[in-house]
C-alpha cells in the first residue's frame, strides 16, 4: 500500500467511524444515562429510514423530511418511554432488555404492516449529488462527506447540552445518583423522559440522513444493533468523547481490517473490542466500577 | 395491503378454488375423491420468507405461483387447493421444525420453498427419501441442492448460482477485458456464482487479479472500491443482492468508477432494483435466466395479469413461483388429481421429464438432476430497465457433478 | 433455591406430562416436545451463569452450535460414529470453548461482560460461516445418530422417535439434577453469594473468578449438550445455530420463564415455543403478537413466568 492508498484508505476509515458514531450516539444518550439496554435502537434506525422514505415521496425533500420526520420520532419515544420504560426503572436491568426485545418485533412488524417488505432507494438531494475528485480515477462522493459533517455537529451538539446546559446537569446528576437528584427536587422522571425521546429522536436521525446512501429495507435495523453496541462499550459506558473516539477506532480497524488481512475482516472489530475489554474492563473512558 | 384481491402470503389456511365443501377439516388420511363436486382439497405447504429482508421475495414467489393456479381454473388435477404457509425467518436452525409441522402434521401434498439455500439444506434433509411430499425449490440457488444432494422427490424451479452466472465470463472477455476483479458476499451463494462467473473468462485467457469478499452481510464497500480504483482492472464482476445490491450500484457510480471500469454481474444485481438504483445502474451488464423487458407474448401476459392481480411490478422471484405453479399443474395432471402415496413415483416421473412452455423466462424443460435446462439472457439497464441484449447462452444445464438419482 | 412442597408437586406433575406425551402427542407435536426439550437443556445451562453467578451471556449459542459442528464433522458420510465417542467429543469441544472465552471473560462484568461474550461468539460465528471447510455458510449435513452399543451389542437405537423422545427427556433430567445438586453445593452457594455481592464473596476469601470461570465452563458444556441433541435431531448445523439471534433467544427463554429458578427457564423454554408454534398457525402477523405477549409480561410479571409460582399462596419460600 503505497502513501496515497493509505490516505485514501484512512479518510474511507475516519468517515465510517464518524457514520458509526452517529448511528450509535442515540444509544449512548440512553444507555450511559438511564442505564438501558435498548435493544429496539436499531429498530427505531430503521423506522426513521423509513420515516425519510415515506415522507421524501411525500415532499420531495430530504431536508423538509427530516425537519418532519424528527418530532414524530420524538413522539413515539416520549409515548415508549411514559407507557413502559417509565414502569420498569425500579427493575433489574434485564426485564428492560426483554421489553426493547419485545418492542424489536412489534416495531418491525409495524413496519411491514405500514411499509411492505419491498427495497427502496431514497435520492440524494440534487444540490450534495456530485462527487469531488480524489485519485486519478475514484472520486468522493459530496453526500458522504456532508454525513461527516453533519456527525461532528452532533458530536459537538452532544458535548455542549451535556456539559454546559442545565438539563446537561440534571442529566448528570441523575445519571450518577437517582435518589439523590430526586431529593434535591428535580423531576428526574422528567429528565429520562426528555433523554429517551432524544435518544430515540437520534436513532431515527441517523436512520434519515443515511437512507440516500444505506437504502431502505425490512430488518435493516439489525445491522446497526450490534456495531452500535460495540462502539458505546468500547468507549465506555456513559461517555459521549468515549463513544467518539470508540466509532473512529472501529471504522479504522475495519477499514483497514478489509483491506490488509480480507480473510479474518469481519473479525476485526471482535476482536479489537475483545483486547480493549481485556486492557480496560471499562472500556477506554468507562468509570471503573 | 387493501387490495382484496391480493393473494397475501398467510400462516391462515385458505381455500382457493372451486368447490370448497365441508371436507376440508378431515386430517390424516385423505380420500383423495368423493362423490363428484366432493373433493378433497390438494395441500400445498409453502415455506418463505415473510419477515426480515427476504420478505418481498417471499411475497413475490407466493404470489407468482397462486397466479399460474388460479390462471388453471384454481384446482389441481380438478381438486380444490389448500395452502398452508409458514414464515421460513430466512433461519436454517427453525428450518427442521418448519419443515416438519408441514410434512408431518399438515401431511401436505407439495412443499414449495424456499429462498435460503441454508433453508433449503435443512428441509432436503426432511423431505429426501420421502414418498410424499413432492418438493418444489422456487429460488434457492445452492449448487449442491441439484448436484451432491439431488433427491429423487426434491425438484427446483429456479436456478442453480452456477448458471446465473457461468456466461459472465464469456460476456467479459467478448468485450475486450483481459483483467477483472470479483466482489461479493463472502459466503456460499457469494462463492459459488464468482467461481462459474470467471470459469470461461479464465478459460479465454483472462486473469482474476484479486478476490474481494465483504463479510456477509455487510454493507460498508467504500475501503473496497478505494481498492478497486487502485489495482484498475479491465471490470468488475460483482454479486449483491435485494438491499445490498441497491447501496453497492449506487456506491460504485458515487465513487467515480462507473465510467472507467465497467461492472458485469449476475441479473440480480439489478433485477427489478433499478429503480432504487436509479442512474447508477446505466449501463451495467448482467445475465439472467429472465428480463421484465423479454418481449414474448407469454411474458406480456403475465406482466400485464400480475400487475392486475397484485398492483406491483412482477420479478424474476414471481416469475420463478409461476413456474414452480406450472411444475404443480403438471405433476398433478400425470396421475388425474391423485395425491396418495403409490402416486408418487408418477408424479416424479412427470416432473423429471417437464417441459414448460409457456414460461414467462421462456421455454424451459427439466434436467435429468431436476434443475432447469434454460436459456441464460444477457442484459444491459438501459433508460432504468433491463434491456435485453441476446441470448449468452442457449439450453445451458448445470453440470449436477456428483449427482446420483436412482429412478 | 427452593424446596417447598408446591413446586415439588408441580415438578412431579410436569415429568408425567412429559413422559406420557409421546404416547398421546403425536408424530409432530411429539417433535415438538422434544425440540422444546432441547431448547429448555439449552436455557437451564443458562441460567446457571444468568440466573446464579449474575453473569450474562450473550454469546451462549456458541457453545450450542459447535458441539453440533463436531458431531457433523466426526460423522463419517458413509457410516455412524459411536454415541459414547461423539458425546465426549462434542462435550470436550464445548468445555474447552468455554474454558478459552471464559478465561478471558470473567474479568470483565456487567454489559462489558455480555458484550464480550458476544464478540467471541461473533468471531466464532464468522469463522464457520467462511471456512468451506465446514460448509460454508450453508452448513453441514449430520448424515447419521450415533449408535449407542457397548461393543456388538446395541443398547438402544436413537433412530427409533420413542426411543429418541426418551433419551432426550433422560438426558434433559440428568442435567436438571446435576444443576440442582450444585447450586445445593457449597459450590453454588458461592456462585450466589457472587451474584449477590462479589466483593463481599471475595472478602470472605473465595477466588470468585475462578468460581466464576467454574460455573462458565459447566454452562457452556451444558450448552453444548442440548447442541448435540438437536443436531443428532434436525441431522443438519448451521452459522445460523451460532449467531446472535440464537444467543439472544435463549436469553429471552430465561427472563421469560424466571431467571434464578430452575424449572422457569423450562417453562420458559414451553411457553416460548408453544406460542410462537400457535401463533404462526393463527396469524399472519404472529411476530406482533409476540412482541406484545412480552411487553404484557414484563409489565405485568415481574420475575418471569416463574414469578406466578413464586407469588402463590404458600407457593413459595421467598
Amino acid at each position: 500500500m503505497d502513501l496515497a492508498q493509505f490516505l485514501v484508505q484512512a479518510l474511507n476509515g475516519v468517515q465510517y467511524g464518524l457514520l458509526l458514531f452517529l448511528v450509535a450516539s442515540g444509544l449512548t444518550l440512553i444507555f450511559g444515562i438511564m442505564g438501558i439496554i435498548n435493544l429496539a435502537h436499531g429498530a427505531f434506525y430503521m423506522i426513521g429510514a423509513y420515516l425519510a422514505y415515506w415522507l421524501v415521496g411525500l415532499t420531495d425533500n430530504l431536508f423538509l423530511a427530516i425537519l418532519l420526520g424528527i418530532p414524530i420520532a420524538v413522539a413515539v419515544g416520549l409515548v415508549i418511554e411514559r407507557l413502559l420504560i417509565a414502569r420498569l426503572y425500579d427493575r433489574d436491568h434485564l426485564d428492560q432488555v426483554l421489553l426493547t426485545y419485545g418492542l424489536i418485533l412489534i416495531l418491525n412488524e409495524t413496519q411491514k404492516i405500514l411499509w411492505g417488505s419491498d427495497f427502496h432507494g431514497v435520492p440524494v438531494p440534487e444540490m450534495l449529488a456530485g462527487s469531488v475528485p480524489l485519485t486519478e480515477n475514484q472520486a468522493y462522493p459530496v453526500y458522504r462527506l456532508f454525513i461527516s459533517a453533519v456527525c461532528l455537529g452532533v458530536a459537538a451538539g452532544m458535548w455542549l447540552v451535556i456539559a454546559r446546559t442545565r438539563l446537561g446537569m440534571m442529566i448528570r446528576a441523575g445519571a450518577s445518583n437517582r435518589e439523590m437528584t430526586s431529593a434535591l427536587g428535580i423531576n428526574i422522571g422528567r429528565v429520562f423522559a426528555i433523554v429517551f425521546a432524544l435518544g430515540v429522536a437520534l436513532a431515527a436521525f441517523s436512520g434519515m440522513i443515511g437512507a440516500p446512501v444505506s437504502s431502505v429495507y425490512p430488518g435493516m435495523g439489525d445491522r446497526v444493533l450490534i456495531i452500535s453496541f460495540v462502539v458505546v462499550v468500547i468507549g465506555g459506558i456513559g461517555s459521549v468523547k468515549g463513544a467518539f473516539i470508540g466509532a473512529l477506532l472501529i471504522g479504522l480497524a475495519d477499514t483497514f481490517g478489509r483491506v490488509l488481512v480480507p480473510d479474518f475482516a469481519s473479525m476485526v472489530i471482535y476482536a479489537l473490542m475483545a483486547l480493549v475489554l481485556l486492557w480496560r474492563p471499562q472500556g477506554l473512558f468507562g468509570r471503573a466500577p | 395491503m387493501t387490495d382484496t384481491t391480493r393473494a397475501r402470503p398467510s400462516r391462515r389456511r385458505f381455500l382457493a378454488g372451486a368447490a370448497a365443501t365441508g371436507a376440508i377439516a378431515s386430517t390424516g388420511f385423505v380420500p383423495t375423491r368423493f362423490a363428484i363436486g366432493g373433493q378433497a382439497p390438494v395441500k400445498v405447504g409453502i415455506l418463505l420468507p415473510y419477515s426480515g429482508t427476504y420478505a418481498s421475495l417471499g411475497e413475490a414467489i407466493t404470489n407468482g405461483m397462486k397466479m399460474r393456479i388460479e390462471q388453471a381454473g384454481g384446482t389441481l388435477g380438478g381438486r380444490p387447493v389448500e395452502y398452508i404457509a409458514i414464515d421460513s425467518e430466512a433461519s436454517p436452525p427453525q428450518a427442521p421444525r418448519h419443515t416438519k409441522k408441514l410434512v408431518i402434521k399438515d401431511q401436505v401434498d407439495f412443499l414449495v420453498g424456499p429462498v435460503h439455500s441454508g433453508v433449503a439444506l435443512a428441509m432436503a434433509k426432511v423431505v429426501a427419501g420421502r414418498d410424499k411430499p413432492i418438493m418444489i425449490i422456487p429460488n434457492a440457488g445452492a449448487n449442491a441442492l441439484t448436484r451432491g444432494q439431488c433427491a429423487r422427490n426434491i425438484f427446483r424451479a429456479s436456478f442453480s448460482n452456477w448458471q446465473t452466472c457461468y456466461p459472465c465470463g464469456q460476456v467479459m472477455a467478448d468485450d475486450g477485458h483481459k483483467t477483472v476483479v470479483t466482489m461479493t458476499w463472502k459466503y456460499a451463494a457469494g462463492n459459488e456464482i464468482m467461481a462459474a462467473g470467471t470459469e470461461l473468462f479464465k478459460e479465454f485467457g483472462g486473469a482474476v487479479i484479486k478476490d474481494i469478499r465483504v463479510p456477509f452481510p455487510d454493507v460498508e464497500f467504500q475501503a473496497h472500491l478505494s481498492e478497486i480504483a487502485a489495482l484498475k482492472p479491465d471490470a468488475v464482476l460483482a454479486f449483491f443482492s435485494g438491499g445490498g445490491a441497491i447501496k453497492f450500484v449506487k456506491d460504485y457510480a458515487a465513487a467515480g468508477l462507473k465510467d472507467s471500469i465497467p461492472l458485469y454481474g449476475p441479473g440480480f444485481l439489478t433485477e427489478g432494483l433499478t429503480e432504487g438504483q436509479g442512474a447508477a445502474a446505466e449501463g451495467i451488464k448482467t445475465t439472467l435466466h429472465y428480463a421484465r423487458t423479454l418481449d414474448t407474448p407469454v411474458n406480456r401476459m403475465f406482466l400485464e395479469a400480475y400487475k392486475k392481480a397484485y398492483n406491483k411490478e412482477a420479478d424474476v422471484f414471481a416469475v420463478q413461483g409461476f413456474d414452480t405453479g406450472s411444475l404443480l399443474l403438471q405433476a398433478i395432471d400425470a396421475t388425474e388429481g391423485d395425491t396418495g402415496a403409490d402416486a408418487s413415483p408418477a408424479m416424479i416421473e412427470a416432473l423429471s421429464a417437464a417441459e414448460v412452455p409457456d414460461s414467462p423466462r421462456g421455454p424451459w424443460r427439466m434436467s435429468e438432476a431436476h434443475n432447469p435446462i434454460m436459456d441464460i439472457y444477457l442484459r444491459q439497464v438501459e433508460g432504468g430497465v433491463n434491456k435485453i441484449l441476446g441470448v449468452a447462452s442457449r439450453d445451458l444445464e448445470d453440470p449436477a457433478t456428483g449427482c446420483k438419482l436412482d429412478t | 433455591m427452593t424446596a417447598s412442597p408446591a413446586p415439588v408437586l408441580l415438578h412431579l406433575i410436569a415429568l408425567a406430562l412429559l413422559a406420557a406425551f409421546p404416547w398421546v402427542g403425536g408424530e409432530f407435536y411429539v417433535d415438538l416436545a422434544l425440540t422444546l426439550m432441547i431448547l429448555a437443556l439449552f436455557a437451564l445451562s443458562l441460567d446457571l451463569l444468568v440466573g446464579y453467578t449474575g453473569l450474562v451471556s450473550f454469546g451462549h449459542a456458541a457453545f450450542f452450535g459447535l458441539a453440533g459442528y463436531v458431531l457433523a464433522m466426526i460423522t463419517p458420510e458413509t457410516e455412524p460414529v459411536s454415541l459414547w465417542a461423539a458425546l465426549a467429543a462434542c462435550l470436550a469441544a464445548s468445555a474447552a470453548a468455554a474454558l478459552v472465552i471464559g478465561w478471558f471473560s470473567v474479568r470483565t462484568s456487567g454489559i462489558y461482560f455480555i458484550m464480550i461474550t458476544l464478540a467471541f461468539a461473533q468471531m466464532l460465528y464468522y469463522f464457520l460461516s467462511e471456512s468451506p471447510a465446514f460448509g460454508g455458510s450453508d452448513g453441514l449435513f449430520v448424515n447419521f445418530r450415533p449408535v449407542a452399543a457397548v461393543g456388538d451389542w446395541l443398547l438402544f437405537d436413537l433412530d427409533d422417535p420413542m426411543v429418541f423422545y426418551y433419551f432426550v427427556l433422560a438426558t434433559l433430567l440428568a442435567g436438571y439434577a446435576l444443576l440442582t445438586t450444585i447450586l445445593r453445593a457449597p459450590f453454588g452457594q458461592v456462585l450466589q453469594g457472587i451474584r449477590i455481592n462479589e466483593g463481599r464473596t471475595r472478602a470472605l476469601g473465595f477466588p470468585t473468578p475462578r468460581y466464576k470461570l467454574v460455573s462458565f465452563v459447566i454452562a457452556g458444556t451444558l450448552a453444548g449438550l442440548a447442541g448435540f441433541l438437536e443436531a443428532v435431531h434436525t441431522g443438519y448445523v448451521s452459522p445460523g445455530h451460532l449467531s446472535w439471534h440464537e444467543s439472544g433467544i435463549v436469553l429471552m427463554v430465561v427472563i421469560l420463564g424466571g431467571r434464578g429458578t430452575l424449572y422457569g427457564p423450562v417453562l420458559g423454554a414451553f411457553t416460548f415455543g408453544l406460542l410462537r408454534n400457535g401463533l404462526q398457525d393463527v396469524t399472519e402477523h404472529w411476530i406482533l403478537f409476540m412482541g406484545l405477549f412480552i411487553v404484557a409480561l414484563v409489565l405485568f410479571l415481574p420475575g418471569g413466568i416463574a414469578g406466578l409460582i413464586r407469588r402463590a399462596p404458600k407457593g413459595g419460600s421467598q
